[in-house]
């Protein structure tokens, strides 16, 4: 008899673990999976090639239905689970269904952040989560004109470019001065402000909302300031939160997210937790990579395969509007004890900064030519010595002789 | 407008016609035949000419690119007086006054003229009568005076004339060379081509190099002697004693046609006992000083060719006394491949010595203090004035000026505030002297800098005259380009001024054939063969025969219309008894011995591909690629105890002055010894005139200065950044304390050097450049490393790179991308990497000038194995094929 495993939330990393765990051990577990959403798993940062046009649903759908019952999966859509009875180690969904497990695993993934203002329930307010915030964003844009989107982060800006390509006239709201600063530096966001204004998004930099405005449908953004500006759709991309609602009420662990050891396990016996959900070592998650990380380290352990243990690493990004190319890892910024390498062509819109610690790199922005982003990422992550080439590194692989890396 | 293109010019010449003209090359005493053409679109474009028995075709990489030195940037087209461009017959006014007024006040002897081997024989003349004949002083001197002015006394003293017996031709006959003081493969390298054509003609041929460095003329060496410095008097004294030991003695010669044998003899036994004893002299090694005593002994037909090391010396006509002593005790004189052979350094230093341009001479090689010579010349020149006492030497005329004794001076195409020694203090009297007139082709010079009044002279090219080269051999230097500006040939203007101060019908020249003819006549007049130098022959010639002159060496006389190869043929000499003359040499050390304070000595010299103070060579791109910056060579063991450093920069300083230099260690380099060129001036660096460092001391008899050695010491210089400039535009000067500007293909190239720290390169920068076009800049502040570029109209107009040392990306590269007319996507990505990157070539530093062939080319050929010799690189690369001044440094690549 197959121990049982259930699997909350259908989405990435929840299903890369399971895509993990059937590399590993295949009939070790019958698999059952519940997902909110009423699709089969599919790739969701693949969401913004989506709005722009780029990529239909069905080209990012990862695992269609089938596929599910192809490996014997039992796949519970349009289901969230509302209770974890950890005594008798069961779980039951919103319409009742009730399953147990041998083994859990919590990847309930993230929420938006909604700003706790006024108006923000008003028709035309959404966030950039899933694909029924891509369809509403597509629809919308063929009624209306005018699109506010709420955030200058990378999904703020993958969502106006989306809505941008979609017809709609675009203005970005950002409460800082740098947009993307989770990856950029003042300098290439300028940099990148000035090229997407030339594509004709619209900017509203250091500017904070008070409040929507709108009878049923939003009309108005007004800010602290008091100015206003007109809004047929307002789109927030002020970040994500963990969704731990559903652990907590369930009496597992959590703090900003759901709490887990090196090998992903909660504090709570035969729980685990990947993905977006989980805080590891104070640190929450809302880029893929670690994502995957996770997934393997989880599956391992399911697979009671041994003993590799996840560590949190650097990790790259590259925003996904096309014409854009930037390229972000590590600690870009620096401190006292860092030194900076910098090269600026701003006619070429080029700019690339290195920042180092003791001849190794920490971290890096490029804009513009972001060619040599993953030698510089290796660099990093095997914190290799470059004083041998540091007067060439910045000017790319190609100029520095092998046998000195 | 080219203000070549004077409608009122009569003299202009049609630049609408192609036209090959045949003149002369204005550089070394080789005195090329040159064949400038000029297309219709108005390029010129020159070759050697296959007739001229001086090169038969030859031209080296100076030669080869004198078309690049003709254009009219920085050139001087107007009079000025105080700083004023005003009417030539203003300046020339200004002239003849203040020459005047000086003369009354103070006597002839204060005022002065300083003159140069640069002038054709024909202004020289007229300078040289003027001073003598009727200002009534001999204080005339001229740059010859620092070049080989210690040969002609020693062939006076030897001969009773200044008369170089040989010729060319006798280098291709002779069995044994012993080239002496002379780096001829970059001093005069189609003579050095000759030779070494010569040597593959003939195996049998030795070569034997004295010099105290292992220079490029070492390559066709059967043996180096790298004697200790100053000690070739020794050696030759050391010679003469073996010769006799060695029945080396041709006694029927010495017996008939010498004198003073015995006691020249004599004071070589008493100075050099044993050849031992002139190894230990000289630092060499007894087995070489033995091998070149018995090949010369047993080698009848020996040339001793010599130059500059022997005669920039406190005793530089004793060392040419040694050397000819030695020819004359073998009787190798007067005959085919033999003789003493001292080449000259300039085009018309014969010339000069002709006309008697120097203080110590008179006028067509007779002297001041023979009353005889006194009466003809006088009665020739037809004046009661002439001077009677030789005037002031180089240095001396010099040393009057800064203590007044000399209050007015005529400098004539010279730079002597860079070439004099002790070059400081001369710039500083030339700034104190009450009235200092300059004619040149250039506005700027360290000398013209100095001058009340400036007078624009012609350029090769323009002026029409004759040279004689360092083989007695006449040639005309004739015009192909028209007169710019208001640009006047000198003896036109010193003859203007001539008439001002009264003497109107003696100086009433109508054209340089005039001139001619009239030096000619003199050196006929009343000679009958008593005197070396008679070219009566040519005292008749028309205008047209006078343009029309073939190449000739002197003597021309009725007797021998087609010109002497070879003096001394009939074994007759110019001295009363008509015999030759031994002089008794006893070897004095130069006069500053390296001390505690000033551990090394210091040599200066040539470099292959510039010529004198840079005013025409350093215009070329190709000539300025071989060797770009001032250097000094320093043997490796002296870098290691002075702590210097390869490329990095060093300080000379000597008790006269101080210069900067890039450091190049190298082996061919004496323990000891250090070398820095002479050329680099104030124009084109900020602290490398190394005159200024050259200790201010002559031969008691030339009175020619000892510019090969000086007591200095060394020591890295301390810079807190190092970096360079190109600039597709010429930059003012950057006002760094190590700056050096270099002219390239389309751009101009600063290095540069700072004691003081820079706060903010970027800021910096443009302040150098200006904010202008599209700026790319790299920096990393921790490391002091800066690097910008800009780019103008996609085309790279100028890059920075600043660094906390000399370790900056080679400037090969980065000097290539300005002749591309648009700068690719790929070079402007690498740009402030200095590098194209992977896979493409950096040619690297340039070896071959003519055909602009880089090191690294060279290298890449010889590594694939393509090329297994010096003729397969030319053959694929081209390098090496045209003057071949390039070859050794090619053979050292085959390593």
């Amino acid at each position: 008899m197959k121990e049982k495993l259930v699997l909350i939330g259908n989405g990435m990393a929840g299903m890369r673990t399971v895509d993990e765990l059937l590399k590993l051990a295949p009939e070790k577990y019958d698999i059952t999976v519940f997902g909110a959403e009423p699709h089969g798993n599919y790739n969701r940062i693949m969401l913004s090639p989506v709005l722009a046009g780029d990529k239909t649903i069905d080209e990012i759908i990862i695992h269609d239905v089938q596929w599910y019952q192809d490996h014997n999966i039992t796949l519970h859509t349009g289901k969230t689970i509302t209770e974890i009875n950890r005594e008798n180690q069961s779980v039951i969904a919103d319409d009742g269904t009730t399953t147990q497990y041998d083994r859990l695993i919590l990847a309930t993934g993230s929420n938006p952040v909604i700003l706790p203002i006024d108006g923000k329930e008003l028709d035309g307010v959404i966030s950039f989560r899933d694909i029924n915030d891509v369809n509403i964003m597509i629809e919308t844009a063929k009624t209306h004109k005018k699109a506010i989107v709420i955030g200058g982060g990378l999904l703020g800006l993958e969502a106006a470019n989306g809505l941008m390509i979609q017809g709609m006239d675009v203005s970005v709201v950002h409460r800082g001065h740098i947009l993307m600063n989770q990856q950029l530096d003042q300098t290439a966001s300028d940099l990148m402000l000035e090229e997407l204004e030339t594509k004709g998004m619209h900017f509203l930099m250091d500017y904070d909302t008070a409040e929507l405005v709108g009878e049923d449908r939003v009309e108005k953004v007004r800010f602290k300031d008091g100015t206003e500006v007109e809004a047929d759709l307002v789109v927030m991309a002020v970040g994500v939160r963990p969704n731990i609602q559903l652990a907590q009420e369930s009496g597992i662990a959590c703090e900003r997210g759901v709490l887990v050891d090196d090998t992903l396990k909660t504090y709570s016996p035969n729980i685990y937790a990947v993905g977006e959900c989980v805080q590891y070592r104070n640190e929450t998650f809302g880029l893929v990579a670690p994502l995957y990380e996770q997934a393997k380290v989880c599956a391992a352990q399911l697979a009671s395969a041994g003993g590799d243990k996840y560590i949190s690493s650097a990790t790259a990004t590259k925003l996904k509007v096309t014409g854009i190319n930037l390229f972000s890892a590590g600690d870009f910024i620096g401190d006292d004890e860092s030194e900076e390498l910098v090269y600026q062509d701003p006619s070429r819109h080029i700019y690339k900064k290195l920042v180092l610690k003791e001849n190794k790199i920490i971290g890096t922005v490029l804009y513009g030519d972001t060619s040599d982003g993953n030698w510089y990422f290796s660099l990093l992550g095997d914190k290799t010595d470059v004083s041998a080439f540091r007067e060439d590194i910045l000017f790319g692989q190609h100029q520095v002789d092998e046998d000195l890396y | 407008m080219d203000p070549r293109f004077r409608e009122d010019d009569d003299k202009n010449i049609d630049m609408n016609k192609n036209i090959t003209t045949s003149t002369t090359c204005p550089y070394c005493g080789v005195g090329c035949g040159v064949l400038a053409s000029k297309e219709q679109d108005g390029s010129i474009s020159v070759q050697g000419n296959k007739d001229h028995p001086a090169n038969f075709g030859r031209l080296c990489s100076k030669g080869s690119a004198l078309a690049d030195t003709v254009g009219l940037e920085g050139r001087l087209l107007h009079p000025q007086v105080n700083g004023q461009q005003t009417s030539w017959d203003t300046a020339l006014d200004a002239v003849a006054d203040g020459f005047r007024k000086v003369i009354d006040e103070h006597g002839p002897d204060a005022v002065a003229f300083y003159v140069s081997g640069q002038l054709l024989t024909e202004d020289y003349y007229v300078a040289n009568k003027l001073m003598k004949g009727f200002i009534g002083s001999a204080n005339i001197d001229t740059n010859s005076r620092l070049c080989m002015s210690s040969a002609v006394a020693g062939y006076k003293r030897a001969f009773g004339s200044d008369s170089v017996p040989c010729s060319y031709e006798d280098l291709e006959q002779a069995e044994l060379i012993v080239i002496e003081g002379s780096n001829t493969a970059w001093c005069h390298p189609v003579v050095y081509q000759r030779i070494s054509k010569a040597k593959q003609d003939n195996p049998n041929l030795k070569i034997i190099v004295i010099d105290p460095r292992k220079t490029a003329t070492c390559d066709i060496a059967d043996l180096h002697l790298p004697l200790k410095p100053g000690s070739d008097a020794t050696l030759f004294n050391g010679l003469l004693r073996f010769i006799n030991n060695n029945d080396g003695i041709d006694w029927d010669f010495v017996n008939n046609h010498t004198e003073g044998f015995a006691e020249a003899l004599i004071s070589a036994q008493e100075s050099e006992i044993t050849i031992a004893h002139v190894a230990k002299m000289c630092e060499l090694s007894r087995q070489d000083v033995e091998q070149f005593f018995l090949l010369f002994v047993n080698t009848e037909k020996t040339v001793t060719l010599y130059s500059q090391g022997v005669n920039q010396s406190s005793s530089g006509t004793d060392k040419s006394n040694s050397i000819i002593n030695c020819h004359l005790a073998t009787g190798r004189i007067g005959k085919p491949a033999m003789g003493p052979f001292s080449i000259t350094g300039q085009p018309n230093a014969m010339g000069g010595r002709e006309v008697g341009g120097l203080a110590n001479q008179l006028a067509a090689h007779m002297d001041l203090n023979n009353p005889k010579h006194h009466d003809i010349v006088s009665r020739f020149w037809n004046t009661g004035n002439l001077a009677t006492t030789a005037g002031a030497k180089a240095v001396d005329m010099f040393n009057d000026i800064a203590s007044g004794k000399i209050k007015a001076i005529w400098v004539m195409a010279t730079n002597p505030a860079v070439t004099m020694p002790d070059a400081d203090k001369v710039r500083e009297a030339l700034k104190a002297c009450e009235l200092v007139v300059v004619s040149d082709c250039e506005q700027n010079t360290d000398t013209t800098a100095c001058a009340d009044i400036l007078l624009p002279a012609l350029a090769w090219g323009e002026k029409c005259g004759t040279v004689t080269n360092s083989e007695r051999r006449i040639s005309r230097q004739r015009n192909f380009l028209p007169h710019p500006g208001e640009a006047e040939e000198d003896w036109w203007i010193v003859s203007e001024v001539a008439q001002r101060l009264g003497f109107k019908e003696q100086f009433d020249y109508s054209s340089s054939a005039d001139v001619f003819r009239e030096h000619a006549a003199l050196s006929g007049f009343e000679n009958d063969g008593v005197r070396d130098f008679d070219i009566s022959g040519l005292a008749e010639l028309s205008d047209d025969e006078y343009e029309q002159l073939e190449p000739v060496q002197w003597p021309v006389t009725s007797a021998k219309p087609q010109g002497t190869p070879r003096l001394f043929t009939d074994n007759k000499f110019f001295t009363e008894s008509g015999k030759a003359q031994f002089i008794a040499i006893t070897p004095r050390a130069p006069v500053n011995a390296p001390s505690e304070e000033y551990p090394l000595i210091l040599n200066t010299g040539r470099v292959r591909d510039q010529w004198h103070t840079m005013t025409r060579t350093a215009r070329s791109a190709k000539l300025n690629g071989h060797i770009s910056e001032p250097f000094v060579e320093v043997h490796p063991i002296d870098a290691e105890t002075f702590a210097v450093e390869q490329d990095a920069l060093a300080q000379i300083d000597s008790e006269w002055g101080t210069v900067l230099a890039r450091v190049h260690i190298t082996d061919t380099q004496r323990e000891g010894s250090i070398f820095v060129p002479m050329h680099w001036n104030q124009q084109n660096a900020s602290l490398s005139r190394v005159d200024a460092v050259v200790n201010p001391v002559v031969d008691p008899i030339s009175g020619q200065p000892e510019s090969k050695h000086t007591p200095v010491k060394i020591k890295p210089y301390q810079a807190t950044w190092h970096g360079f400039i190109l600039s597709r535009t010429q930059l003012k000067m950057p006002d760094t304390h190590y700056c050096v500007s270099v002219k390239g293909e389309q751009f101009w190239r600063y290095e540069l050097a700072g004691d003081s720290t820079i706060e903010d390169y970027s800021a910096w920068a443009k302040q150098q450049l200006g904010d202008q076009g599209e700026w790319l800049e790299f920096a990393d502040q921790t490391a002091q490393r800066y690097r910008a570029g800009i780019i103008k109209n996609e085309q790279l107009d100028a890059v920075v790179f600043v660094a906390p040392n000399h370790e900056l990306p080679t400037r090969t590269w980065l000097s290539q991308l300005f002749t591309e007319p648009l700068i690719s996507d790929e070079a402007r990505a690498n740009l402030l990497a200095g590098k194209p990157g992977a896979d493409q070539p950096d040619v690297g530093p340039l070896v071959c000038a003519c055909f602009g062939v880089g090191e690294n080319t060279i290298k890449d050929a010889i590594a694939c194995g393509a090329a297994k010799s010096v003729e397969d690189i030319g053959q694929q690369l081209k390098a090496g094929t045209n003057c071949g001044s390039c070859i050794p440094e090619i053979k050292k690549l085959f390593g």
